[in-house]
């Protein structure tokens, strides 16, 4: 009885979070913040619902199985989140307007600077990828 | 680390003891080997800190799993309120990890924990650069992550 309560509650709250990520990625302002929403509530979600599993099945196989999953999720949705947002930050997508963005930020990373843009000429490096991004400014 | 083998050899001994050769016998039989062996510490020496290092892993899973709900709470609450309080802000943290393993658990870490998510990290991985929900205060942001996620991590891998 107990078990079960928790099980539907796990599985539930699970599908709730799951709920919120995919609800994220449609209202909040931009790629960063989306990113946010989808890692944390994500993997909060496949957590709990893999809990749920594992406590409902018991057996050593489900466990094993189940225990992976969630180790998998944990090493490799921050990593995608990263290289999503790295890609993002990289390619000029614009961010939301009250985004403070650290000034030392373009250049430590090695990031050419914006075309058009007021502080330095472009490198030939930087000729290669940034022209196309200056028309697509919508959000 | 030979300390972490008796402990393994005492679980498979009490699983066996038992009968009960499955995960959570298994379990139970760590568990238990492992508070038999922190009775018994005095008597040998143990080299690697081995008790210390379990305690850190454990705390450091706790605090994980307690900052991820902590997170997706608030995230939930951005997302389903009409108004977005968020101040984002891209903020650069300085990096005191040393190695790619610690780096990577690091950078993991801080992109599950509550309003802040991993963008980039330099060539010579000395500073992060971290895409921060609230980002009013950046001093205030690099020192919760110093004292937090990074002192632990740290303090359980080495």
């Amino acid at each position: 009885m107990i078990l079960e309560l928790f099980l539907s509650a796990s599985v539930l709250l699970g599908g709730f979070f799951a709920f919120v990520a995919g609800l994220g990625i449609l209202r909040l302002p931009d790629v960063l913040i989306r990113m946010h929403a989808t890692t944390k509530a994500g993997t909060l979600a496949s957590g709990l619902i893999m809990l749920a599993v594992i406590f409902a099945f018991g057996d050593a196989s489900t466990v094993a199985r189940g225990v992976s999953i969630v180790l998998f999720l944990l090493l490799t949705a921050p990593v995608a989140a990263h290289m999503i947002g790295r890609a993002a930050f990289r390619a000029d997508v614009p961010l939301w307007g009250k985004t403070k963005i650290d000034p030392t930020a373009r250049t430590k990373l090695g990031v050419p600077p914006r075309p058009g843009g007021k502080v330095r000429a472009q490198t030939a490096s930087s000729t290669a990828i940034s022209p196309t991004r200056n028309t697509n400014g919508t959000t | 680390m030979s300390v972490f083998l008796l402990n393994l050899l005492l679980a498979v001994a009490w699983a066996g003891l038992t009968g009960t050769f499955s995960l959570t016998g298994l379990a139970i039989g760590y568990v238990v080997g492992f508070l038999a062996l922190w009775v018994i510490s005095p008597l040998f020496q143990d080299q690697g800190g081995y008790f210390m290092r379990v305690y850190r892993w454990i705390k450091l899973l706790v605090l994980f799993h307690y900052e991820l709900i902590v997170s997706s709470v608030q995230v939930a609450w951005d997302v389903l309120t009409p108004r977005h309080r968020a101040r984002p802000g891209i903020v650069a943290v300085p990096l005191a990890a040393k190695g790619e393993a610690e780096v990577l658990l690091v950078t993991n870490l801080i992109s599950l924990t509550p309003g802040t998510l991993s963008l980039d990290v330099t060539e010579d991985c000395n500073t992060l650069f971290v895409h921060a929900m609230f980002a009013d205060d950046p001093d205030q942001i690099c020192a919760d992550i110093r004292d937090g996620m990074e002192r632990w991590v740290k303090e359980a891998l080495t």
